[in-house]
């Protein structure tokens, strides 16, 4: 632990949210600014006829419009995808465009169709409704599975049966052979269910085009401006990047659905310069849940295999990915790179075989949401593990124990290679699930259950361990996976002449406190005080280049890249120092904020070097002026946090509801900056994963309707819903970054779904209930134990 | 066409033409530009646009403008007074009770309601005043006890 490091700092971007002075996308407001209605499609797949926008165009108020055809006039191509995942025999992944607006058909209900542009919010509304646009209805498919069936309605032309590319990973005829010859083979058919994001802020973009400067600004609620920035340009409007300033101001949260390059960002960027003037959008809380990337969305047959003593021997997985209408920005990864790799789970499982197809169908685009991936890999290994147990007779913890992979810190021992790709950096993963059930009272929990059930009471218990990849990624292995750009971070530190400190990060802040924890990293590492580090993140004109922020990635890789950047003026530093102190550079030791003549009292202070660095007329030759350092640190392998998470319910016997009694989380996420943070990190990840076992998802009906799209329909975890949170760490700090930190934003809802999920299955267990579906409300509760009863 | 309305916003007058279909929360943010009050659905379900309203706290999205002529109002700007900020805004810092902030105004807002009608609420009391208001960052854990931390030391 340093002065900082390692402790609950307060935020320090705090008094700005809690005095009402955030600056969020949606407070700018820009000389002469116009605001825009997007257009957007009623219906799952219709033909588009004909546009008529002649009305609209002559109601006051109205700038311009443009619709399908002007874009496809205009040269524009698509929103690109950044990551190839191609077919198993070779062929080249499916990739249909994405047009800003469409012309000829649309696929989802919310796709665009055209955009009124006015001189007030209320102008565009109403002129919105007088666009006329004749739509022929085709029939629409939403399921992943019936999407790749013969007969299916077809989402684009260029990609039969809907796939865009099929995938598998793991030894197959091994893990037949070891199914084979399994004791036990546990089977579970479920469905991962689509969930929505829901960042309380709405997406947002404003597009400012200066034809003085011939300049290009986009204000956007983005994770990651930079790479918004870059896809913008170079694919979708062709403009130069020197030209163009992308800001991701304060961001109201995003879980991965402000990762992505939305249509609406390139289209107030093109037609600001259309028309001259700054043009704002903001999304209505109903166009949010039509258009922002969805998650999860998978339907799945997952079997295991176990030997007469609870050895898991084998895992085989079918799977079928459901990536929605277009590819949007990091979908095809999603359920193949983040999921199929993670199915060793933290077991010693000798072989592993999966299965993908990955369909479009004529719903919102599916990508990342918090976990991406590794939430749909722990939940069917968790519920597959709980149910296996069960099955056998055994205890569920107990057979957790057996077949955990054994303790290996990645120096001494080496880390463990898995079955589906990954390496893992270090790992304990018997200690946190010990830990979870101390706290939980384990043993003591049976004789309360057992003494409940006799009073008619049902209580349940559910235990989930899981691993995860984060840190994303090392660019050489993404590369070869099929990502179109390497994934490191970069960090400018400068110091000012004053010893002040400008920290320059590539990372993006939407409420992980970058500002007060690297400025912790910052502050111990130069020996000087937290409030002479100033974090700047979020504006491409400020930052050089950047990658964002998502797959808890933050602090190991932009957090490595400015604890690169500190030693290099660490080193430098030393240079200016021994000139000062005439002493050689090897006989210098930096401390506390002074660079010191080893074993005497000789020494200088930071802030006298910062200022000799700006100023200086005495330096000798090779020395140059200025303490200013950029880098960038790509990682030599993921970071693989790991945890053990306990949830208690109860349910009710007469109308099924779940009341949950108690979460308790132990998570190791490596070491730790600020633990405050990183446990409201944690939180509302817990709340979120508890989010999808018991309230979210996103229905479609047959005609792919979106029937929940709106907060009165969609539920999410309120206040009440939600019982304290119990949280423990065990620390076992990554080998291969400089502050050997893990990432924690994610841990959370990985970890939480199947411990809700099993302790409800644990409480109906006298029903003989093996599965529910996702989320678990009172009326599916209820059935089950009805079901159940009569069987 | 303009409505005439006045209405005390923080402590000071403001005398508008607003059209009858002005919400509220639009007028706080588009004519008065005070944009802490934040918009974060279109089926008054977030609470991101709480305010006071003659002292209690209001969806601010579920009120048109002219509805507050003559009413006293409160935003998240106007809490802190004489410089020195209101306890809820000092809890919520001290608790980690946000983290993107965009509920957080809505949430000290409703909270200052609660703790003016109950100095000393209990977990399951705070939690059930909350209902009105999403937050998707924090898991409501930390705000929970950033509203009891404040409630004891107001008590
Ligand atoms: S904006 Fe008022 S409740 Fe959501
Ligand atoms: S702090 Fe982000 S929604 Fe509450």
């Amino acid at each position: 632990m340093g002065k900082f490091i390692g402790q609950s700092i307060k935020r320090v971007e705090d008094k700005r949210f809690t005095t009402g002075h955030g600056r969020y996308t949606d407070d700018i407001v820009l000389p002469n600014m116009t605001y825009a209605q997007i257009i957007r499609s009623p219906y799952a797949h219709a033909r588009i006829n004909s546009v008529d926008t002649k009305a609209a165009a002559a109601h006051p108020g109205v700038v311009a419009i443009f619709t399908g055809k002007d874009i496809a006039e205009a040269g524009i191509n698509g929103v690109p995808c950044g990551w190839q995942v191609d077919f198993k025999n070779g062929d080249t992944m499916k990739e249909p465009p994405h047009p800003l607006l469409v012309a000829d058909k649309v696929r989802h209900v919310g796709d665009a169709v055209a955009i009124v542009i006015a001189e007030t919010r209320e102008a565009a509304k109403d002129a919105a409704e007088l666009v006329e646009v004749d739509y022929e209805e085709l029939p629409a498919v939403t399921d992943p599975y019936k999407a790749v069936q013969d007969g299916a309605p077809l989402v684009h032309d260029e990609a039969p049966k809907n796939m865009a590319y099929d995938w598998e990973l793991g030894d197959k005829e091994k893990t037949d052979a070891a199914m084979a010859s399994a004791h036990h083979i546990t089977t579970l058919e479920f469905v991962n269910q689509r969930l929505v994001p829901n960042a309380i802020e709405p997406r947002s973009a404003i597009g400012d085009y200066d034809a003085t400067n011939d300049k290009y600004t986009l204000y956007t609620t983005s994770q990651n401006p930079h790479l918004t920035r870059l896809l913008m340009c170079a694919f979708v409007l062709g403009l130069p990047e020197h030209k163009v300033r992308v800001v991701a101001p304060d961001v109201g949260g995003g879980f991965g659905s402000k990762i992505f390059h939305y249509i609406e960002e390139a289209l107030v960027t093109w037609c600001s310069q259309k028309i001259g003037r700054p043009v704002k959008w903001t999304a209505e809380r109903s166009e949010s849940f039509m258009t922002d990337a969805h998650g999860r969305d998978h339907v799945t047959k997952a079997e295991m295999g176990f030997d007469k003593d609870g050895k898991i021997v084998g895992l085989r997985i079918n799977t079928w990915a459901n990536l929605g209408a277009y590819l949007s920005t990091f979908s095809t990864c999603v359920p193949t790179w983040l999921h199929g790799t993670l199915l060793q789970g933290l077991y010693t499982t000798p072989a592993i075989h999966i299965d993908l197809v990955a369909a479009f169908t004529h719903t919102t685009p599916v990508d990342a949401y918090r976990g991406a991936g590794r939430p749909e890999a722990t939940y069917l290994l968790e519920r597959l593990v709980e149910t296996g147990a069960r099955e056998l007779g055994m205890d569920p913890a107990e057979l957790r124990l057996k077949n955990f992979i054994p303790p290996f810190d990645g120096v001494n021992q080496p880390g463990y290679q898995t079955q589906v790709a990954l390496q893992y950096d270090s790992g304990n993963y018997e200690q946190v699930l010990k830990k979870a059930l101390e706290i939980v009272d384990y043993d003591n929990f049976r004789k309360e259950q057992a003494e409940a059930r006799k009073q008619g009471k049902l209580l349940g218990i559910g235990i989930s361990t899981y691993i995860e990849a984060c840190g994303i990624a090392p660019s050489a292995v993404v590369g070869a996976l099929g990502a179109r750009a390497g994934l490191y971070e970069s960090a400018q530190v400068r110091i000012q002449p004053t010893g002040k400190v400008s920290v320059y990060t590539g990372s993006h802040s939407h409420g992980q406190g970058h500002e007060t924890t690297f400025a912790q990293v910052v502050a111990d590492k130069l020996g000087i005080a937290l409030e002479d580090v100033e974090i700047v993140h979020g504006d491409s004109e400020a930052v050089a280049f950047g990658m964002g922020t998502y797959g808890s990635r933050s602090l190991a890789v932009g957090g490595s890249a400015i604890v690169k950047s500190l030693d290099k003026v660490i080193e430098k530093g030393a240079k200016i120092a021994a000139h000062k102190l005439e002493a050689a550079v090897d006989d210098l030791e930096f401390a506390n904020g002074a660079w010191t003549v080893k074993g005497t009292d000789k020494s200088i202070a930071f802030g006298d070097i910062a200022l000799t660095a700006y100023v200086p007329h005495d330096y000798p030759e090779g020395l140059e002026p200025g303490l200013d350092f950029s880098s960038f640190y790509d990682p030599a392998n993921f970071t693989y946090p790991f945890g053990a998470h306990i949830a208690v319910v109860e349910v009710d016997k007469e109308t099924g509801k779940v009341t949950l009694k108690r979460f308790v989380a132990v998570d190791d996420v490596g070491n730790v900056i600020n633990p405050m943070i990183v446990e409201g990190q944690i939180h509302g990840g817990l709340a979120q994963g508890i989010g999808q076992a018991l309230f979210e998802e996103a229905i479609y009906d047959e005609d792919g309707q979106l029937v929940n799209g709106t907060y009165m329909d969609y539920t999410m975890p309120r206040a009440d819903d939600l019982p304290s949170f119990e949280t423990d760490r065990t620390v076992t700090p990554c080998p291969h970054n400089p502050l050997g930190v893990k990432g924690a934003g994610e841990a959370g809802t990985i970890g939480s779904t199947p411990a809700v999920v099993n302790a409800v299955i644990d409480a109906l267990s006298e029903y003989g209930v093996k599965d529910i579906r996702m989320p678990l409300t009172p009326q599916r509760v209820w059935q089950a134990m009805q079901n159940g009863k009569q069987s | 066409m303009g409505i005439p309305i006045t209405v005390q916003v923080n402590g000071v007058s403001h005398s508008h033409e607003v059209e009858p279909r002005l919400l509220l929360a639009h007028y706080l943010r588009d004519v008065l530009r005070l944009t802490g009050t934040h918009i974060g659905c279109d089926t008054s379900s977030c609470g991101a646009c709480t305010i006071l309203v003659d002292g209690k706290a209001v969806k601010s999205c579920t009120m048109l403008a002219v509805q507050a002529d003559g009413a006293e109002i409160t935003t998240i700007e106007g809490l802190a007074s004489n410089g020195e900020l209101h306890p809820l805004q000092k809890s919520f810092n001290e608790e980690h009770g946000l983290q993107c902030g965009f509920c957080t105004p809505g949430m000290i807002m409703t909270a200052t309601d609660l703790l003016a009608n109950n100095p000393s609420p209990s977990e399951q009391e705070i939690r059930h005043a909350l209902e009105g208001n999403y937050c998707r960052c924090t898991g409501y854990h930390n705000i929970v006890k950033a509203i009891q931390n404040a409630a004891n030391t107001q008590g």
